[in-house]
């Protein structure tokens, strides 16, 4: 199955080694089993899929797995950050798990994503691993982009990652340009383009949305709408936050987006939407723990027991584990074990990520262009720093 | 490419003591004034167009009227009914919109060619040029090439007033990531326009509109489908050895006017056409100063921060010792562009100007 195969073997060892005890012998690890979604679907000029799910215990428990391990990833570049190990903007997803988790299920690595910068474990998701995060994070050459992007500019163009974009909203006609591409090459793929409530506002959506809708691009906009952008709540900043509606003439299905089943469902649904006419949006309804960046405390704008009360009540991961201890597929103690696992495989990939060497200074001058003739670049004393661009 | 006219440079006699670079300028200016047959600048960018989408499936275009209107200025002309509708996409009027979407599908590996009706509306796209386009081959560390061609008619046209007629060449020619190029004849046209789409990274094509209409010789050479220009690579169009003017688009032509009136005064002035804003052939400017000693930069838009002030810093950082002269800078006035056709014509360089910056170089006063 797509989620067991990108992670390296380490994956399977504890897996199995949890399971040696009793229940979930591997030949049922496929059996199908049907969840219900906590909340049904809304529509907007469109019938809303069914609330019944097809799961296997093996997606079950790469769900919690997966978002576990996100977690733990963020949680930790949350103390790198104040260790002054991560410098500059860091975004954090943790809370919105579910969103990356449950559209990964949906969908094959053919199909693109694009999203803004708040984009760790997406690239996570497409198969990026914890070593490449931490040591773009720390601005190291093992790095996804060799140190040079930061937190903002992961990409894995070789399954389907485009970014990791800072400038909000700019992903967004990006994203129909990659479903320009898939319909212009005949692909039978489709494009995942995210954004949040925040950018959900701006002009550049609709008129890539007008020209998806007219060339019946195979789009699909998910808006992650946590409620605030940047320090500004939904309702001070739309005059409509029913973003699911507002491509007005297209489309739009309402999720809740702490759960990965909703999630993944609605997914699904885009995606043959897509496929056979054009493009739709889906709303995500979720939640950021975090503020908006590492320089924003997010509590000047929300109330700690609003946070509390979202982590009590909809934390992605814990509808997970309620939701295998309820199929027992694994026990309490099962579960914790596999945190812990994903604790020491995070607390690994920093330490490796520390071990990784800064860029070298020659780097500075590569990949300006994919061809440079040849031509000269200067630093900042133009005598002093100059190099020939390959 | 320059193959062909390398052979022709091999086997070219009377210019044995020449550089194969100076021959090869020498034979192109040659083949240039040999006259074979006349091109529109227009039917030059058509042409160069249509075989590029001819040879790469992935070529397509975008943009306002570029597909049954036409093209606004013709110069997409034929293209829709020859490629059909996959090829060739008329947008509505969204230019951040169809720019972003333009960029995007060069991310997945498509060769857009994206025609602003005027460069001057490329600002309302500017974020994709700059933050989408230019930087992400270095942020992703060359997983994430954009093989994009922005193009549009750039500077003044005629009366066409301040929103219409400004030049940008200066504002992306300063960012890295970018390439630059501003044609001035039907050669430079073709050939840049044929490598601006054939290259691996985002290109800013200007154009003038005002060109469109002009013929210029073409050779077989041009004519030919391989016939490319080389990018970075600027053009002597007139040789001379008492002051250098470079010059791009259509102030090439005004300068090439101006050699011939300073030529009849004794002055004999070698005309550089730049070709290449980014990345720009100081190598060929300096070879030119060092020759010549006296330095005229001649462009359309505004002085301050321009392309002749990054021309005469590098010039004087390089070729201090060869300098005559201060050099000196001819460029549009600072005034947005007014409407009044005599106070329009004050707000740009006319040929005189040119004469007049010649001479001062050279201590002349008349």
């Amino acid at each position: 199955m797509a989620q067991l195969t990108r992670r390296t073997t380490d994956l399977l060892k504890p897996f199995s080694a949890a399971l040696s005890s009793t229940r979930l012998l591997t030949t049922t690890s496929t059996t199908p089993i049907t969840v219900e979604t906590s909340l049904p679907f809304t529509g907007h000029k469109i019938d809303p899929p069914s609330r019944s799910v097809e799961t296997t215990p093996q997606e079950l428990m790469n769900f919690f797995r997966d978002m576990a391990l996100m977690r733990r990833m963020e949680i930790a570049a949350d103390s790198l950050y104040k260790a002054k190990l991560i410098r500059g903007f860091c975004h954090l997803y943790d809370g919105q798990e579910a969103v990356s988790v449950g559209m990964e299920a949906a969908i094959t690595k053919k199909d693109c994503i694009i999203t803004a910068y708040r984009d760790h474990c997406i690239f996570l998701g497409r198969g990026g691993t914890l070593l490449e995060c931490f040591a773009e994070l720390m601005g190291r050459k093992d790095g996804c982009s060799k140190g040079k992007g930061g937190s903002m500019h992961f990409y894995k163009k070789d399954s389907g990652f485009y970014g990791g974009h800072g400038i909000v909203g700019a992903q967004i006609p990006l994203g129909c340009g990659l479903a320009f591409a898939q319909k212009y090459s005949k692909d039978e793929n489709v494009t995942f383009a995210m954004y949040g409530d925040g950018a959900a506002n701006q002009g550049q959506l609709f008129e890539a949305l007008n020209m998806a809708a007219l060339w019946d691009l195979p789009a699909i906009l998910v808006c992650e709408n946590n409620h605030y952008g940047m320090g500004t709540a939904e309702w001070r900043a739309a005059k409509s936050p029913a973003y699911y509606k507002r491509g007005d003439y297209v489309p739009g299905l309402k999720a809740n987006g702490m759960d990965a089943f909703a999630v993944k469902q609605a997914c699904k649904f885009a995606k043959e939407h897509a496929l056979k006419n054009g493009p739709i949006i889906l709303e995500m309804d979720t939640y950021r723990y975090h503020g908006h960046s590492m320089s924003d405390p997010g509590s000047t704008y929300r109330t700690r027991d609003e946070i509390s009360g979202v982590r009590q009540e909809r934390d992605p991961i814990e509808r997970i584990r309620k939701l295998v201890l309820s199929h027992d597929l694994a026990t309490e103690k099962e579960l914790k074990d596999i945190e812990k696992e994903v604790r020491k495989e995070v607390d690994e990939a920093i330490a490796q990520a520390k071990e990784s060497p800064m860029p070298d200074p020659s780097e500075l001058f590569t990949n300006v262009h994919v061809k440079g003739f040849g031509v000269e670049a200067f630093g900042a004393d133009r005598k002093e720093l100059r190099a020939v661009l390959p | 490419m320059l193959g062909i006219i390398r052979q022709r440079v091999a086997s070219c006699k009377g210019f044995p003591a020449l550089t194969l670079e100076q021959g090869i300028r020498v034979v192109a200016s040659q083949a240039y004034s040999s006259n074979s047959k006349q091109m529109t600048v227009r039917d030059a960018l058509n042409s160069a167009i249509d075989e590029e989408m001819s040879a790469d499936p992935k070529v397509f275009l975008m943009g306002e009227e570029v597909g049954e209107y036409q093209g606004a200025y013709k110069i997409t002309k034929g293209l829709l009914d020859k490629y059909g509708p996959e090829r060739v996409y008329d947008t509505p009027i969204t230019e951040a919109g169809f720019a972003g979407i333009g960029v995007g599908a060069a991310y997945y590996g498509l060769k857009p060619v994206i025609e602003f009706m005027t460069i001057n509306f490329s600002l309302q796209a500017i974020d994709h040029i700059i933050n989408s386009a230019a930087k992400s081959n270095y942020m992703s560390s060359g997983q994430i090439s954009v093989p994009i061609v922005f193009r549009g008619p750039n500077g003044a046209a005629a009366g066409v007033g301040a929103q219409h007629s400004h030049c940008y060449a200066a504002w992306y020619a300063s960012c890295p990531g970018l390439k630059v190029l501003a044609p001035y004849s039907s050669e430079d046209a073709r050939g840049l326009l044929k490598a601006a789409i054939r290259d691996p990274d985002p290109v800013i094509f200007l154009e003038n509109e005002l060109l469109y209409g002009e013929s210029f010789p073409v050779s077989a050479e041009v004519l030919d489908s391989s016939f490319c220009v080389p990018i970075g690579k600027a053009k002597i169009e007139r040789e001379g050895k008492d002051a250098t003017i470079t010059a791009f688009s259509k102030m090439v032509g005004y300068a090439l006017q101006a050699a011939e009136i300073l030529a009849k005064d004794g002055i004999s002035a070698e005309v550089i056409n730049l070709r290449s804003i980014r990345p720009l052939d100081r190598a060929t400017i300096y070879d030119s100063v060092k020759k010549t000693s006296r330095l005229v930069t001649v462009e359309e838009g505004f002085a301050q921060h321009g392309i002749g002030a990054e021309i005469c810093a590098s010039v004087v950082e390089e070729c201090f010792d060869h300098l005559d002269a201060p050099i000196e800078r001819i460029a549009g006035t600072d005034v947005p562009m007014p409407y009044a056709a005599n106070l329009e014509r004050m707000a740009l360089p006319q040929v005189e100007d040119i004469v007049r910056a010649a001479k001062r170089a050279c201590y002349r006063s008349n």
